[in-house]
């Protein structure tokens, strides 16, 4: 049987003035006129909004307006209705139980933009956009996901794809009519250029689409140092500075997150670096090595020294352990006993206390990844796992055919791997169907009897 | 019972279908129109081409005689598309259209338990949804365990010319009027499709001076393994090459309304790939010219064939549009190009096997299953006569996989997306085309045809004596080193290839691109034959490529290997789309990997079915 599912909409219970509870699926209608005083409501027609209470038995529970959405023309492609609930937290939680009372489930997360999915209301890069959108933390993510949403990813990928097949429908009119030699004859010298340019493009949507995962995932930083050099209080400065959204930011990490920042559209994760919220003695002597660990995990490090002080073993093993990383150089204030760093990190001087360098640090953090004018680019991103495995993909076959054309190697053999890339790429926008080669190559060439 | 099977209709899928039932052992009878016309072709004088070549080995593997009397029968042969690699080559040979159905008439005629008998099936003898025999026209009733229809184009055939439409089948020959709305009263769904063919011009009013020679191939080739070739190398027929020019442009669009195409007369599906000339104008206005072939049809009448130049206009402007042709000014016309319109069966409704799901024991092959191409015909031919026999035997049918044979391709698509228009072979059908390959037929399929008994035991010694040699070959090369002295660098140098740095084997050395066979031979002869050493060098050179193509098809049998339950209710699975429910209850396939290729069933719906097969099933 099938399940009708529950859930409600709003994040963060409490703070909205109105709350969403949504219901899906085959009873969905009849579930909720069981509990709506609204008497009209389950024979009235699609798309209309209903005025009424939610009543347990007798007792009102809230005032609400009520969403009838008949199928197929819904989000879910079944049967949905949304009730906006006035009522805070307490109302809210008691409708949806009501409604699991009343023989609905509780939706597992995702479950409603599954069953769209599932039921083809959406293709599949949508339905990620989709999750994306709704877990969307800052004003960037969700422009990134609305692209994803709008197509501007698939309009990409597409015009890619349209350059692929019409070699590819080329290679084949050559091959399945060979005495047709006045249709164009692909050879060895006019493949390269074209995958080369599509591999140009193919190489920038993955590059940026490291920046898109940075947005979406928001950038992990290791503030690393000995012990007594300013962590912690550069660390309080900057959560405290932006007023820090702390919260546990699941699913990014599976390291503990100290705090996050959103600072220019980009959030910001803290990690834990053990010690840097306590001075105890023990736990500052296996500081060392558990650093080492979350500058692995991190995107970016920076390297806490103490201007004061001239540089020890312990300094100098960080700095040789940093990769992508830059030097918060504490305490200008006071007399400078540093001497000269052996680093070629970009060092920012500072002074914690004084509230001086703290504004350049997280501007710097930002140049460095690549992500400065990300806040006013067209985001254009691959933003999920698959898809971006499946470009990768793409790309690794388009750069082997290149490699293979120089060798002589026959086209028949070449045309595998530019047709397995152009798969690849129509399997991201879920475009790809069997016969979609053929269908071209009648509507562009012009052979037979 | 008065035969063990019926075959109606005697071109190239009959042919098949019935020879191989008798050469299985079981009588059988050949009811055609015409006994003159079997094996007739009625449209272009060659067998083979891209991809049909390799349908012609695949025929000759499994015991066919297509390729066998098309080796004896042709004056020109050569291999297609050397240039773009091992996996696409293939043969066609230009074969004469009297030398090929004489000497197809003999072999038929020569073949124990097969009768030929000359009438025109009107219905069918029906009892419990089987099929029990055949009613002719004058009332005789025929009665067989099974019956297999191979009526090619002549079900309620319309020949088109301009403005007028004839009740005939091609040539002149009579059509069948009732066969097809017997079979749409006993559930079969009809489709209209069309074809055509161009005009035939008398040889001697053709001036070749001015046109472009295209010749056959100075290296032997046949398309049967089993015989060597036999025919005179030096002497083949030559074909020209020649182009349409904007006068003949100006004809046929000034002429558009007079077209059966355009003029609303045709209301039949005509394939894609071979359009009229009036419509590749129409689609096509920015090309300047188009290419066309003068072909002859026989070495013992006048007529060449015009290929590329497929019309429906009225004979008059077929006179002005030909003349207009460069070397062609003078040209008399001996047959005029005309369309043909045809009822065909949705195949859909038949099973992998090329039985029918409406009627048991009937099997269908051909243009009547809504193919096009004479290969294509005798392809379904085989595997209808080896399926109807093999039931017969009680034995499980013959169902070639999309990795065995393009002949598997071909069935595949027919029973699975159906078709709208004549479906033609392409290699951009096959996926796995690197492996169905001209060179490696027999190593396919001659294993299976022992298994079903469609090969004699002199064939299959043929291909294990073929498999021996290949494997010796392999060891040759594996013990044959290259030492590098400098006699063998200077070689090396000359030819402009990479000396190799240490000594190595032909085998390793096979492995370079820029290496061949031939290159190796001056340094140690390879003693075996030219096909032993083209097969080797394609396993050699392109293992990396073969491997991949191996991987895609383990990944294809996964899901093939998840079968779908005969009985299952597409009614009881709750979120199937719409669109999808309907195709699947249509077509009913048999596996995961089968229903993955119906066109409207989405990724998602294979994903409900799934879940679902494993819940009512427990399907793994």
């Amino acid at each position: 049987m099938e399940r009708t599912i529950a859930s409600i909409s709003t994040n963060h219970l409490g703070s909205h003035a109105i709350n969403i509870v949504r219901i899906s699926g085959e009873n969905a209608i009849e579930i909720v006129s069981q509990i709506f005083s609204n008497k009209k409501f389950k024979t009235a027609p699609s798309h209309t909004i209903h005025y009424g209470f939610i009543k347990d038995n007798e007792e009102i529970i809230d005032e609400v307006l009520v969403m009838l959405m008949r199928a197929p023309k819904t989000y879910t492609k079944e049967d949905m209705v949304e009730i906006n609930c006035h009522g805070g937290y307490q109302t809210t939680t008691k409708i949806l139980e009501l409604l699991l009372q009343h023989g609905a489930s509780l939706a597992e997360p995702g479950e409603f933009t599954k069953n769209a999915f599932l039921n083809g209301r959406i293709n599949l890069m949508e339905a990620e956009s989709v999750s994306d959108l709704l877990n969307a933390q800052t004003e960037m993510q969700s422009k990134m996901a609305l692209n994803g949403l709008t197509g501007k990813t698939t309009e990409l990928i597409s015009s890619l794809r349209e350059k692929m097949v019409s070699l590819l429908s080329n290679i084949e009119v050559n091959i399945d009519y060979p005495e047709y030699t006045d249709e164009l004859q692909i050879t060895k010298e006019n493949i390269t250029p074209i995958l080369s340019e599509i591999n140009e493009t193919l190489t920038k949507i993955i590059d940026e689409s490291k920046n898109g995962k940075l947005i979406k995932n928001g950038i992990k930083i290791a503030i690393v140092g000995k012990p007594n050099v300013g962590k912690s209080s550069l660390l309080n400065a900057l959560l405290e500075e932006e007023k820090a959204i702390v919260t546990d930011v699941s699913g990014t990490t599976r390291d503990i997150v100290e705090g996050s920042i959103v600072y220019n559209g980009v959030v910001f994760n803290f990690l834990d670096t053990a010690g840097i919220r306590t001075s105890s003695d023990i736990v500052e002597q296996i500081g060392i090595e558990k650093s080492k660990k979350v500058m692995e995990e991190s995107d970016i490090t920076v390297v806490v020294l103490n201007q004061n002080e001239s540089l020890e073993k312990e300094d100098l093993e960080i700095l040789s352990k940093v990769k992508e990383g830059l030097i918060f150089l504490n305490k200008i204030d006071l007399e400078k006993k540093i001497g000269n760093i052996p680093s070629k990190l970009p060092i920012i001087e500072g002074s914690i206390k004084n509230k001086i360098g703290i504004e350049e640090l997280k501007e710097n953090i930002i140049k460095q990844l690549g992500l400065k004018d990300i806040g006013t680019k067209d985001l254009t991103y691959l933003s999920n796992e698959r898809q971006i495995s499946l470009a990768l993909q793409a790309k690794k076959s388009i750069e082997h055919v290149i490699k293979e054309n120089e060798k002589d190697i026959p086209i028949d053999m070449l045309a595998i791997d530019i047709k397995s890339a152009w798969e690849n790429l129509g399997k991201m926008i879920g475009e790809y169907y069997e016969d979609e080669l053929i269908d071209n190559i009648f509507s562009k060439f012009c052979l037979g009897k | 019972m008065d035969y063990e099977v019926i075959v109606v209709g005697g071109g190239h899928a009959g042919i098949e279908a019935s020879h191989i039932a008798a050469f299985k052992g079981h009588k059988t009878l050949l009811i055609t129109g015409n006994i003159k016309n079997i094996g007739d072709m009625p449209c272009n004088p060659s067998i083979g081409g891209s991809s049909k070549g390799i349908i012609v080995r695949e025929i000759d593997a499994l015991g066919g005689l297509m390729g066998r009397i098309a080796d004896i029968s042709h004056f020109q042969i050569k291999m297609l598309n050397n240039s773009k690699g091992p996996a696409v080559r293939s043969l066609r040979a230009q074969a004469d259209k009297i030398t090929y159905p004489k000497n197809m008439l003999k072999e038929l005629q020569n073949t124990k338990n097969l009768t030929i008998k000359e009438g025109m099936v009107e219905d069918l003898i029906i009892e419990d949804e089987t099929v029990k025999g055949v009613i002719l026209e004058n009332g005789d009733k025929i009665t067989a365990e099974k019956v297999i229809l191979t009526t090619g184009t002549y079900l309620k055939s319309n020949v088109l010319i301009g403005n007028t439409s004839t009740e005939s089948g091609p040539h002149g020959e009579r059509r069948s009027n009732k066969l097809s709305d017997n079979l749409k009263k006993y559930g079969f769904t009809i489709q209209r499709l069309k074809t055509g063919t161009p005009v035939r011009i008398k040889a001697s009013s053709i001036d070749f001076s001015k046109m472009h020679e295209e010749v056959g191939d100075d290296t032997y080739w046949t398309f049967s393994c089993d015989n060597g070739p036999s025919y005179d190398i030096k002497n083949q027929q030559k074909c020209y090459l020649i182009y349409t020019n904007p006068k003949t442009h100006k004809i046929i669009l000034d002429n558009l309304n007079r077209s059966a195409m355009y003029s609303g007369l045709v209301t039949g599906i005509g394939p894609r790939y071979c359009p009229s000339i009036e419509d590749k104008l129409v689609r096509f206005k920015d090309k300047e010219r188009h290419q066309l072939f003068l072909e002859p049809e026989s070495m013992y009448y006048d007529d060449w064939y015009l290929q590329g130049f497929s019309t429906s206009m009225p004979k008059d402007i077929q006179e002005q549009m030909v003349r207009s042709l460069e070397g062609l000014e003078h040209a008399e016309i001996t047959k005029y190009a005309y369309a043909i319109e045809y009822d065909a069966i949705n195949p859909l409704q038949i099973t992998p096997s090329l039985e029918t799901k409406v009627i048991h024991g009937l099997y269908t092959a051909g243009q009547i299953n809504g193919t096009s191409g004479y290969e294509e015909a005798a392809g379904q031919g085989l595997i209808a006569g080896i399926n109807a026999s093999l039931s017969l035997e009680n034995k499980s049918p013959l169902i070639l996989k999309r990795n065995d044979a393009y002949i598997g391709v071909l069935i595949d698509d027919l029973v699975t997306k159906g078709t709208q228009e004549p479906y033609r072979m392409l290699t951009s059908r096959a996926e796995f085309r690197l492996i169905l390959r001209h060179d490696n037929a027999d190593l396919r399929l001659r294993e299976i045809a022992h298994t079903c008994g469609s090969i004699t035991e002199k064939q299959y010694e043929n291909y294990l004596n073929r498999k021996r040699k290949i494997e010796e070959c392999e060891e040759f090369l594996k013990n044959t080193k290259l030492k590098i002295t400098e006699e063998v660098k200077k070689k090396f140098k000359e030819t402009g290839i990479l000396v190799p740095n240490i000594t190595e084997s032909f085998y390793d050395l096979l492995k370079r691109p820029e290496i061949d066979m031939e290159f190796l031979s001056q340094f140690t002869e390879i003693p075996f034959e030219f096909d032993i050493k083209e097969e080797l060098e394609i396993q050699i050179k392109y293992e990396g490529y073969i491997q991949k193509t191996y991987k895609e098809v383990e990944k294809m049998k996964k899901l093939e290997e998840k079968q779908i339950p005969k009985d299952i209710d597409y009614q009881k699975i709750k979120n199937l789309a719409s669109e999808a429910r309907q195709k699947l209850e249509k077509v009913r396939p048999i596996s995961i990997g089968q229903a993955t290729r119906i066109s409207g069933v989405n990724p998602s719906d294979i994903a409900i079915l799934s879940i679902y097969l494993k819940k009512e099933y427990n399907h793994e």
